[in-house]
């Protein structure tokens, strides 16, 4: 599956925020394999000059970046923020947040819609954090969007997909889209989960992160991405109610 | 004259924004600017002139989910 025309060398998006060193997240990039990474834009300050070490840290990881708009909570703060990340990480990939609630981090999908027009019609290649609802699905693609990146439940949440039906509802309308659950995957089972429903990619960052130990867990989230994909492809046997004898009957003896 | 930088009031010298990067010993580094909410590409940071009380934001890469 082809983002923006570029092929991911993985379907694991990993997040750079909450690890405990900048070693541990070095060595969970690359236990993750991870075919892209998430980073953001913080303000500088002159003195510690912070952002210069995490750049050059990410530089030599080598992986494509994905900037975020995490915080913002308009369109326009949005927006300007893509632009910064533009010029900062130089790339055209913008991960789109618009948040319209602040205990479930959901995002504000008219000001995401409204962000995504703005940002496409500039020659941004938006990723929406958006829910997984239908009609705001198409309007982010007439908009301009190329890939949808539905929640599977709210950020940092480790819930896992909290509306298989949806989510299954928006692979079934949007074969061809480039699909993504971010945000809420807690365990590996959901990440394997995800694949198995035909989506082309996963974003993990809090469960690989804040696990015992995040390399484990990055190489663990690799094996469920890899197990999950391959399965979709394998056509899983569909669920029923009753049960069906999987030995046959013909030729059992009579015994009692 | 005093201006806010990333709400940090600061004293400076410098008369553009080209300047000011370069006065807070940022020149060469990765950062985006942005002046009262507007974001100011490299390529114009010189003709930017600074004035009293500007809002003034600095930016660089940082973790991100």
């Amino acid at each position: 599956m082809q983002f923006y025309g570029t092929t991911l060398a993985s379907p694991l998006m990993l997040g750079t925020a909450q690890y405990p060193s900048p070693e541990i997240l070095a060595a969970a990039v690359k236990a993750a394999h991870a075919g892209v990474i998430t980073v953001s834009l913080r303000r500088e300050s002159a003195g510690q000059k912070a952002g210069q070490a995490f750049w050059s840290l990410i530089r030599d990881l080598n992986v494509p970046v994905l900037p975020n708009t995490a915080g913002c909570h308009t369109a326009k703060e949005a927006v300007t923020t893509a632009h910064m990340a533009r010029e900062v990480f130089e790339t055209d990939w913008i991960k789109l947040e618009v948040i319209g609630e602040s205990d479930t981090l959901q995002p504000d999908v008219f000001g995401l819609v409204e962000a995504a027009r703005i940002l496409t019609a500039e020659g941004f290649k938006v990723f929406p954090y958006t829910t997984e609802d239908l009609v705001v699905a198409e309007r982010l693609l007439a908009a301009g969007c190329e890939v949808l990146m539905p929640w599977g439940a709210p950020i940092g949440s480790g819930k896992g997909l909290n509306n298989v039906f949806g989510l299954r509802a928006l692979r079934a309308h949007f074969p061809e889209i480039p699909l993504v659950v971010d945000a809420g995957i807690g365990v590996p089972s959901h990440a394997a989960q995800a694949m198995e429903l035909g989506y082309d990619a996963v974003l993990i960052n809090t469960a690989v992160a804040k696990a015992g130990d995040p390399a484990a867990m990055a190489r663990a989230f690799r094996l469920a991405v890899e197990a999950g994909a391959l399965a979709r492809l394998a056509d899983p046997m569909e669920a029923r109610d009753m049960a069906a004898p999987s030995t046959p009957l013909l030729g059992k003896p009579v015994l009692a | 004259m005093n201006i806010l930088v990333n709400d940090e009031t600061r004293a400076v010298t410098s008369r553009t924004l080209a300047a000011l990067v370069d006065e807070l010993g940022l020149s060469g580094a990765r950062i985006a600017t942005a002046v009262g909410g507007e974001f100011v590409p490299a390529s114009r940071r010189s003709q930017l002139s600074i004035s009293e009380g500007m809002k003034i934001e600095i930016v660089a890469p940082m973790q991100g989910g």
